[in-house]
């Protein structure tokens, strides 16, 4: 007989991290060779050889202070991490992004570092503000951002080419972009002009904001605006016109695979993924990215991880100089020549840039000036849930797109009530 | 006392009798000694104290719990039978119960299915029986995050081989497992191929234990192979049966495995899959919300212990003890 047992699975899940600590946590504060030892956790295991080079460096600059990654995939990243929490083992130093932030914050898991900041004058500034914006809470700062990402629209020059269309550019708006969806369309060769995938960060985040509209103003959801269901519709609008597959087309193969296999002209997309475009060879060859297309306005979504200080770290000072140094101009460089992700200190990502010569990666960096802060609110994945579960008919072309909306507000405000309690 | 439910079931009947403590060699009445009745506890003591430790006493955490507003990092405040009005008030928590119910009569299908299969592998003369039996029990061994991909790529609708060979016969291309019409059964068929094996097993050794000498009388009178199962097979094989539904049915009604691997986040059938138990996952482990999960498992264990209660009360009507 089989036992699916969830705690069980959780606290197996939680082995390895709790293995791995118990190293570092031995001794309280410093090992036999008199240097204290980090922890560091992250999810993403493409970006731990550049990390390594930064940890390099920044042990160069502190001979006495070792650290040492620890690697959870992401599945699994966040209830490993509050688990360890709860039982003391969680890494000093760790990746952090908006969805967790405040909850995190709200619940006295993190060290708050303004007081560090102020010290130690760390280079805030350098870093885009709506970026340091998602790390404050209550008027206190508890992260510092190591990257970031924006949404750019991605193309395939020569689907373009052969549809006789004109490529993208800053010029675009919504109405241009239609059309050229209407004309990328071959139902005979299964191309379809875009892909209006479920996708909050990428997808309807970004046209909500274009239109005008707002996910979460003042502890309110936004969803029921009429400008927010405009950016909806939008999406939904492509699907029922047969322009993009349909949802149920794109949830086992994600829109950026049939973007990478020809199958669709153009995509919205995150700039991380340009290591991923370039990887492709058809879209190394002819793809290209250009700025989103205007709406009412122009808009994007921006989102980056920040380096947090665990509160039951006992080797704080340590933690803070870690993540003091991840924020400087230094590390960021670092990051930047690994190519893997865009650092968010200012005029580090030339490297970034020139690393991938055949893409206008430009636009990314250009949009930082209208980009607007991923939302989130003390227990954002309850609301978050309740997005993808509504919103899923009407992306599938089933229609009723407002009503879902009109729903999902309802949802999300009964959900921001109740985190107040 | 009888621990199993099925042995008191047979004791009040009288058709166990309780051995009755004979008298020892020096007159005196007294149980076994207490030498043996110490290492007996030595011998029950790892799997007792691992039970102990895992099951009941988080159970009875879960159940405290349950009355409580939980921290996502641990704390916990007194807030009565709240969390139970929420669960009982939630529209997708009785969507959620009305799915698991559904798989568990789709579980109910994988009975006659592997009756149906342990008799043909019974025929006398039948060639490569262990192959068979394997060939059956794969799938169950199979870890079930393999199984749920594989099946993924069968359902899919751009190039699954199931939409491939059903253009054979005309039908047109069909998201299986991302349609909300379609989801939960192409689910359901999965969990059902997953464990026909299981029961195989059972029932090969229940028909194993029917005496040959019925076979050759009902022969010698003329039964042909199928009036055989019908009146000599299948009502001795009851017992197992029933022990098989009562499996069945608790093991349905923990649906989660299945519906977690092959459900993504933006599948826009989601909701319409969802099982109390992938319910129960989100609110305690994505929505921080271990208070309400807790209340909602309990509601679940209820719902287990009635449909089992039930299958005990109704065994009596078509079950048949040798």
């Amino acid at each position: 007989m089989r036992r699916r047992t969830l705690i069980g699975g959780a606290l197996a899940a939680a082995a390895p991290l709790a293995a791995g600590c118990s190293g570092g946590g031995a001794s309280d504060t410093a090992s036999a060779r008199g240097r204290t030892t980090l922890s560091y956790g992250i999810w993403d295991v493409a970006q731990a050889p550049v990390l390594q080079q930064v940890i390099d460096a920044f042990e160069r600059e502190n001979p006495g202070i070792s650290v040492e990654i620890q690697l959870t995939p992401w599945s699994s990243y966040w209830t490993t991490l509050r688990t360890s929490m709860r039982g003391g083992t969680a890494p000093d130093v760790f990746w952090m992004n908006a969805v967790n932030i405040q909850l995190y914050a709200a619940n006295g898991a993190l060290e708050p570092l303004s007081e560090h900041i102020a010290r130690d004058r760390t280079p805030v500034g350098k870093h885009p503000e709506a970026l340091i914006d998602i790390y404050a809470y209550q008027g206190k700062q508890y992260g510092l951002p190591k990257d970031f990402d924006t949404i750019g629209l991605w193309y395939n020059r020569a689907l373009f080419d052969r549809a006789g269309v004109k490529y993208p550019d800053e010029t675009w708006t919504w109405d241009d972009l239609r059309d050229a969806a209407r004309e990328l369309t071959n139902p005979r060769k299964r191309v379809y002009g875009i892909a209006a995938e479920m996708d909050r960060q990428a997808k309807f985040y970004p046209t909500m904001f274009g239109a005008g509209g707002y996910v979460l103003r003042d502890g309110r959801s936004g969803f029921a605006d009429p400008r927010s269901i405009e950016g909806l519709r939008f999406w939904t609008d492509l699907v029922d016109r047969g322009w993009s597959p349909p949802q149920s087309a794109m949830s086992e193969v994600r829109a950026r695979n049939l973007f990478l296999s020809e199958q669709v002209a153009m995509n919205y997309d995150l700039s991380a993924m340009a290591s991923l475009m370039y990887a492709g060879p058809e879209i190394k060859d002819h793809g290209g990215v250009a700025v989103l297309p205007k709406g009412r306005e122009r808009a994007t979504v921006i989102h980056g991880l920040a380096n947090v200080v665990s509160a039951k770290s006992r080797r704080k000072q340590a933690a803070w100089k870690f993540v003091d140094f991840m924020a400087r101009r230094e590390a960021a460089q670092i990051q930047a020549k690994g190519g893997i992700t865009i650092s968010s200190y200012e005029g580090t990502q030339d490297a970034w840039l020139k690393s991938m010569p055949e893409f206008d990666l430009r636009c990314f960096i250009d949009m930082l000036d209208y980009a607007v802060p991923y939302p989130s609110s003390r227990n954002t994945a309850v609301w978050e849930d309740q997005e993808y579960l509504l919103l899923g008919a009407p992306f599938s072309g089933k229609g009723g797109v407002e009503q879902a909306a009109r729903t999902l507000a309802k949802q999300m405000d009964r959900a921001l009530d109740e985190e107040g309690k | 006392m009888a621990v199993f439910p099925s042995t008191a079931a047979a004791e009040a009947d009288g058709r166990i009798r309780k051995p009755r403590s004979k008298p020892g060699p020096d007159g005196g009445s007294r149980g076994p000694n207490s030498r043996t009745q110490r290492a007996a506890y030595l011998f029950i003591a790892p799997i007792g104290v691992g039970f102990l430790v895992f099951y009941i006493w988080p159970m009875i955490q879960t159940f405290g719990f349950s009355f409580t507003h939980f921290g996502p990092f641990g704390g916990h405040s007194w807030t009565g039978g709240d969390n139970y009005a929420r669960v009982v008030q939630d529209v997708t928590v009785w969507r959620a119960v009305g799915n698991t119910l559904l798989y568990g009569a789709i579980g109910l299908i994988t009975l006659p299915l592997s009756v149906a299969v342990a008799a043909l592998l019974n025929r006398r003369g039948l060639r490569g029986v262990g192959i068979y039996r394997a060939l059956y029990f794969i799938p169950f061994v199979t870890l079930p995050v393999a199984v749920g991909l594989v099946w993924n790529w069968l359902y899919n609708g751009n190039f699954g081989l199931l939409n491939e060979m059903l253009s054979w016969f005309g039908v047109s291309r069909h998201y299986w497992a991302s349609d909300p019409s379609t989801a939960l059964w192409a689910i359901g068929v999965v969990s059902v191929w997953q464990s026909v094996g299981y029961y195989l097993i059972i029932f090969i050794a229940g028909i194993k234990g029917i005496p040959q000498d019925y076979y050759e009388a009902a022969e010698l009178d003329g039964a042909g192979p199928v009036r055989r199962f019908f009146t000599i097979t299948l009502p001795l094989l009851t017992p197992s049966i029933f022990f098989a539904a009562v499996i069945c049915v608790i093991n349905s009604l923990q649906m989660f495995d299945l519906i977690y691997v092959m459900m993504s986040p933006t599948n826009p059938a989601l909701g319409s899959t969802q099982s109390v138990v992938s319910l129960f996952y989100q609110w305690a482990f994505q929505q921080n919300n271990q208070g309400a999960a807790a209340a909602l498992a309990f509601l679940l264990m209820l719902l287990t212990a009635a449909l089992t209660f039930l299958q005990f009360r109704l065994q009596k009507k078509w079950v048949h003890y040798a």
